[in-house]
């Protein structure tokens, strides 16, 4: 059967983060999963979050119902938008008010949220969609000796019993995923801390803190290299460190790649359909580490 | 006299208006840096700007600009055939009426050796004309107040504009038609040309009858059906004196139906004189609509063009920075306030529910404009720009879809700057700024708590849904704490966050607004969530959190 997704792409990724937009397209396209468009999608309500509950809902709502309309589950890219969209969709099936409310507003636009769409994270349709059978089949160049220090996101994690995406306190789902393409998984004592994006433009240095321990303690168990799924995260380790390098110095040698990079990178996807080349971070040892299977 | 004291008053508020306008673009700053760059020197780069580009190969792009997007709008084309059509249909039908019609005595006899108003293809022209206007302004009305499809603000200048703009036409037609019907003007005009009076019985109501026939004049005494041999006499009449200036008022295919319905009233019309009247209704209208010009949306026939074309020739990287500030600030007046960019916002949906209309970009660019023009603006507009610049998540969607090609996107950052520099940086850090002031008060747990009833009303606010309330179930054993990365980070985290997590939980419990309002926590919170999956009593702190923002943010707003 045909994996068909609407693409819930958010506000960072076309203007910050093209690579990931591409990457994920090339390679959910071998993977076999079918992506629409829906270009009336708007802001997943996470940044609405600090200022109004209902303004946050409403915008996750008019994307479900959105979705709805056309049948189809989301696909989103962004934990923050994932972790969003679940959290409205939990409060609009509990609470019947707000659900009325909400209903009302989208009504004016012929828009329904009757709950049937679900929200799914890419890694989510990765692993459990997909399956790591099939991604395996795909793997023309697998990594050789990369260790990989698996970041797996706050929002996609927890609350565990709205996200139910992984278990929340020792996860496996995405280091599968990361080690079919050959690459090994580490176990590294941060793995699962807060990259600090949140907190960028309200505390610029406890965010920038954050991500410095993170990718300090990454490079302690010695990780080639970060993997993320989330625009937010992947900005805090790619782009950050830049910044950390000119305000703090030193010099952070661990670069984040997007797990679909990676992935594709493995399945030969060429690494400008990937965007790799706009990364920040240096890919090269990445990128010499998977070698022509035999 | 009447016509030329309105003519030239209208005239002079225009030129001043322009000119207070034009001079905005080089008095009005955005950025901090651009601050230095002083009016003088604007102007100077401006100039120099416009000589270098006027003798260099980059005329022709001008050129091209010029046929392109400012006569033809290949970009509104491109972007929503509707929009354009309207556009194009109101735009192109006032400038020709314009140049033949309103500028007739200027320009139409250096045209047409036999020029006259009554006269085909003139007359014929005049209502085409007009129907282009009457049907693009059909198109606009619609659009902005039966189309579901869109969602922009209308605002006043708006409203002004579709109304002058409607009463110009309306007062035309309606003024062409009461024309066609009046026997005074019939009267006027047989008595000028064919020096014929009432009291030449005979051959006056010969014509007459001839034109109440076959020109739709009402007469009052006259009715059909006429005797041939009359009507035969009116034709040589007719033919004589009236014929070179007059072709069949049909022809006028949108007055002469409206002639037709106003012909009942035709007498009583003529009794009050509703020619004089209308004529002044329509040129009062017109002279408004002119004054108003530079003060109204209409200023774009006026900056657009300016912008398209200077954008068409200037390179942000190549381009003097006190050109590039001009550009800017012109932007804003280029603006047509058309609303694709509220369609296109990614967060204009949360309006619904904060009203606050800066979220929506076409309003907050208005909001801009007046800021920039020295309108001081209200403290309470002051902290909705700011709301709503933190709102935008910069998605560049607005700049993606102006049709006019502005660089929304770049404005907005300015605008963010413009506020932090009143005092209104991005709300969670004014937020954290104002509530780390407050750490030393809030609190020393030794202080005496009074339970006031106020924080039954707090209490309200807070339980949003259902499971907001779960602070009741929390027992303080402090996991949330020691889970916290944010609490991890610092040695002394009281010092810094004021209260830490499993203390707002108790100063919730104990209906506190005051400390739970002010903790610099709820702002240093990274909403990781590893507090609430974590709680052993399922309190949803993370989420409370999230609530409490909310509330912290509108107490500082209502302070402020």
């Amino acid at each position: 059967m045909k994996k068909r997704y609407a693409l819930f792409l958010g506000c960072s990724i076309p203007v910050r983060l093209p690579q990931y937009e591409r990457s994920a397209r090339a390679v959910l396209g071998r993977l076999g999963v079918q992506l629409v468009d829906i270009p009336e999608f708007n802001c997943c309500g996470y940044p609405l979050r600090n200022f109004d509950q209902k303004a946050f809902v409403l915008s996750s709502a008019r994307n479900i119902a959105l979705a709805e309309r056309e049948g189809l589950d989301l696909l989103a890219l962004c934990q923050c938008g994932f972790g969003t969209m679940r959290m409205a969709d939990f409060h609009l099936k509990e609470d019947d008010r707000l659900r009325t409310a909400i209903g009302k507003v989208l009504a004016k636009e012929g828009l329904r949220y009757t709950g049937n769409a679900q929200v799914k994270h890419l890694l989510s349709v990765l692993f459990h969609e997909v399956g790591l059978e099939t991604i395996k089949s795909h793997i023309s160049q697998p990594y050789d000796s990369l260790k990989v220090g698996t970041h797996y996101g706050c929002h996609a994690l927890r609350p565990s019993h709205i996200m139910k995406f992984d278990n929340p306190v020792a996860p496996t789902l995405f280091d599968r995923l990361v080690e079919t393409t050959g690459a090994e998984s580490l176990a590294w004592p941060m793995k699962l801390d807060c990259c600090g994006g949140p907190l960028k433009g309200t505390d610029d240095t406890l965010s920038l803190d954050f991500a410095e321990k993170k990718l300090e303690d990454a490079g302690r168990a010695g990780a080639h290299c970060i993997t993320t799924a989330c625009p937010y995260c992947q900005i805090q380790f790619d782009i950050a460190p830049k910044r950390m390098m000119f305000e703090r110095g030193g010099n952070h040698q661990v670069p984040a790649i997007l797990f679909t990079q990676l992935l594709g990178l493995a399945m030969g996807i060429d690494r400008q359909t990937l965007g790799v080349h706009l990364n920040k971070g240096d890919m090269a040892y990445i990128e010499s580490s998977h070698g022509v299977m035999v | 006299m009447f016509y030329t004291i309105s003519l030239y008053a209208s005239l002079s508020i225009f030129s001043i208006g322009l000119l207070y306008k034009i001079t905005g673009w080089f008095r009005h700053r955005l950025g901090r840096g651009e601050r230095q760059i002083s009016t003088a020197q604007r102007i100077a780069a401006a100039v120099k700007g416009i000589l270098k580009t006027l003798f260099s190969a980059k005329v022709l792009v001008l050129l091209k600009v010029f046929l392109l997007d400012v006569l033809w709008q290949h970009w509104l084309l491109k972007k929503r055939f509707s929009r354009w059509l309207a556009h194009i249909l109101i735009y192109g039908g006032f400038m020709l009426l314009l140049l033949m019609h309103g500028l007739e005595k200027i320009i139409a006899p250096h045209l047409f050796s036999d020029y006259y108003s009554t006269l085909n293809p003139f007359m014929f022209l005049r209502n085409l004309f007009s129907l282009m206007i009457l049907v693009g302004l059909a198109m606009a009305v619609f659009r902005r107040w039966f189309s579901s499809a869109a969602r922009p603000k209308s605002t006043g200048v708006d409203h002004y504009a579709i109304l002058i703009l409607a009463i110009i036409m309306i007062s035309g037609i309606v003024l062409e038609a009461v024309k066609i019907t009046s026997f005074n003007s019939f009267e006027m005009m047989a008595s000028d040309y064919a020096s014929l009076s009432k009291d030449d019985t005979d051959e006056f109501n010969a014509l007459a009858s001839y034109w109440v026939q076959f020109y739709g004049v009402a007469a009052p005494e006259l009715k059909p059906p006429f005797d041939a041999a009359v009507l035969q006499q009116g034709e040589e009449l007719h033919q004589a004196s009236c014929m070179q200036c007059h072709s069949r008022p049909q022809w006028a295919f949108i007055s002469y139906p409206a002639s037709r319905a106003l012909f009942p009233a035709a007498t009583l019309l003529d009794q009050i004189d509703a020619p004089t009247l209308l004529w002044y209704l329509h040129l009062i209208a017109c002279f408004a609509g002119l004054a108003y010009l530079p003060f109204s949306k209409f200023f774009h026939i006026v900056a657009s063009p300016l912008f398209l074309m200077a954008a068409g020739v200037m390179k942000a990287e190549k381009s003097l920075p006190a050109n590039v500030t001009t550009l800017k600030v012109l932007a804003l007046d280029a603006c047509t306030h058309c609303g694709e960019c509220t369609t296109r916002c990614s967060v204009a949906a949360a309006y619904n529910e904060i009203p606050n209309p800066g979220i929506l970009p076409s309003e907050k660019l208005a909001a801009f404009r007046r800021l920039l023009s020295g309108g001081r603006l209200s403290k309470q507009k002051l902290l909705q720009i700011q709301e709503a610049s933190h709102i935008c998540t910069d998605c560049r969607r607005c700049t993606d879809i102006c049709p006019m090609g502005i660089n929304l996107e770049a404005l907005w950052a300015d605008l963010k700057t413009l506020v932090a520099d009143f005092g209104f940086p991005k709300p969670e850090a004014w937020a954290r700024k104002e509530a780390s002031a407050e750490t030393a008060v809030a609190h020393s747990l030794d202080q005496v708590v009074t339970i006031s009833p106020d924080g039954n009303a707090f209490m309200k606010e807070v339980a949003w849904t259902p499971q907001a309330d779960t602070f009741h179930s929390c027992f303080e054993c402090r996991n949330c704490t020691n889970v916290c990365p944010v609490v991890g980070s610092y040695e002394s985290p009281r010092k810094v966050l004021g209260l830490l997590p499993h203390e707002i939980m108790h100063y919730l419990a104990l209906k506190q607004k005051e400390p739970v309002l002010g903790a610099a926590m709820l702002w240093a919170c990274t909403t990781c969530y590893a507090c609430q999956e974590q709680c052993p009593q399922g309190v949803n702190i993370t989420d409370l959190f999230y609530r409490l923002k909310n509330l912290a943010l509108r107490q500082l707003q209502q302070e402020a």
